[in-house]
């Protein structure tokens, strides 16, 4: 299949930055990532700069890929991430245009990858338990309610990736910390820094320069985990509750 | 008072605000219509006047009309602040942009709520501003009282016999349907108020008030034209 891609170029983190047309031959069981490699050879051949993008596990854990891909986070298919969609959801001769995730706080540093510091430094600022609280084995022996744990690992489902922030028309990181939130708050280790926690992680987020969420839902749409915004109002009712709740 | 100012600077915060002003003015917006419908009584204006009389001239309702203005204010900047914010947290815009996450009214919050104000302005100037401080409103005086009212009835029905003035009102209550029907159920989530079982409730009644209250209003410049046409 032959594509027509239309990518964002950018030298450096002071370059204005331009699109570029290229176009690449691909087969449908290439997934994107590799069909930008298949683009990559291509240019190096031609001794031209390869396009930078950031990428890892390439099985949709690590929170690595990212990509706005013709105007959405991770492509177009629900809850899957940009290493997981295929070529197969593409027809030969179609344009895709590829960006990077848009956000003050994601500044673009070359091409397609973004800094994602700013996600780093809300984790530091309270996502973690203090204490050692043991090993899988450890962790067994606390008696949880199902219910309780399968909702915390919804939200621990939580790669970090970004596209929330990529998808929201605020750069609000609402769903990204609200997600960490809730899952460490349902666990027992998790419950005892909690406030704290909250109080912490929003003061951080608000100084990573992230827009406020005005509930759009965009985030919810475009999480390849499927992050439920549920995360967002149950963080809202935890920082009230902080804030105006007893010490 | 540093814990205050922290919290009411922070990003929930600034959204509290917006939440606690938006239904406090929601609030308003039914109790607005409900005097309001005394407009279509054919009474030669009477219930409406006397009730219009008492609106400006209780005590205890000009101390909560005083509340309901450093509301829209409140509601007003605040949300032109944090509109600018996010502006400026979003960055560049994207090449290729989707209308397919989020519904329009929820991205264009602070463009409904300019266009509401706007119309506030024009609602406010043509009504509140003349009967309170010009004397363009004529007295009258009803059977059975012992003090004159103006006559904001007539008022009313002159107005509104402008064709301009009764499009104005129909754009103006568009966009409060719009802004209503996002921030009716964005101001609980903001709270923090989502549940398995009400959530839904509030999403259904958010819906419900966003089309029933704006038709509500809608309807009295619509009578006045009926009438107008009708009479000819």
């Amino acid at each position: 299949m032959e594509l027509k891609l239309k990518i964002w170029r950018q030298k450096n983190q002071k370059d204005s930055g331009h699109f570029e047309s290229y176009k690449v031959e691909a087969e449908e069981h290439m997934s994107f990532l590799e069909m930008l490699d298949v683009l990559n050879q291509q240019l190096i051949e031609q001794k031209k700069e390869p396009v930078a993008f950031d990428h890892d596990c390439r099985e949709g854990i690590c929170g690595s890929c990212s990509l706005v891909i013709n105007g959405r986070p991770h492509g177009p298919q629900a809850g899957t991430t940009t290493c997981q969609l295929h070529m197969r959801a593409y027809k030969s001769g179609d344009t895709i245009t590829i960006e990077p995730f848009r956000a003050s706080s994601f500044p673009v540093i070359k091409d397609l990858v973004v800094d994602r510091s700013s996600f780093d430094n809300i984790i530091q600022s309270g996502g973690y338990i203090s204490v050692n609280t043991g090993q899988a084995p450890d962790g067994n022996a606390i008696p949880i309610e199902k219910d309780l744990s399968s909702e915390a690992f919804d939200s621990a489902t939580c790669i970090g990736c970004g596209a929330c922030v990529a998808a929201c028309p605020n750069g609000s990181a609402m769903l990204f910390t609200s997600a960490k939130i809730n899952h460490l708050q349902k666990m027992p280790q998790g419950k005892v820094e909690h406030k704290n926690r909250v109080k912490n992680m929003i003061k951080q987020m608000d100084k990573e320069g992230f827009g406020q969420c005005s509930n759009v839902g965009a985030c919810e749409v475009e999480c390849p985990k499927e992050i439920s915004t549920k995360n967002i109002a149950n963080l809202n009712r935890f920082y009230l509750g902080t804030v105006f709740g007893g010490e | 008072m540093g814990w205050f100012i922290d919290f009411l600077t922070s990003s929930i915060g600034k959204k509290l605000v917006m939440s606690l002003t938006g239904l406090f003015l929601i609030s308003f917006l039914a109790i607005h219509l409900l005097g309001n419908i005394q407009l279509l009584f054919n009474d030669g204006g009477e219930s409406f006047n006397v009730y219009a009389h008492f609106m400006t001239s209780n005590p205890l309702i000009k101390f909560v009309s005083i509340g309901l203005y450093a509301g829209i204010l409140l509601h007003a900047i605040q949300g032109i602040f944090i509109a600018i914010q996010n502006k400026k947290a979003k960055g560049r815009k994207y090449e290729v942009s989707t209308l397919k996450n989020g519904n329009w009214a929820s991205k264009n919050m602070a463009l409904l709520g300019i266009l509401i104000f706007a119309f506030l302005c024009i609602h406010m100037g043509d009504f509140w501003w003349k009967m309170k401080f010009t004397d363009s409103v004529e007295m009258i005086t009803y059977d059975g009282y012992d003090y004159a009212v103006k006559d904001l009835y007539s008022k009313v029905y002159y107005s509104f016999s402008q064709m301009w003035i009764v499009i104005v009102y129909l754009i103006g209550l568009l966009a409060l349907a719009m802004h209503l029907y996002h921030g009716f159920q964005s101001a609980f989530t903001t709270l923090g108020l989502v549940h398995k079982k009400y959530t839904p409730i509030i999403k259904a009644m958010g819906i419900a008030y966003s089309i029933l209250i704006p038709i509500g209003f809608a309807i009295i410049p619509l009578y006045v034209v009926v009438k107008n046409l009708s009479n000819y």
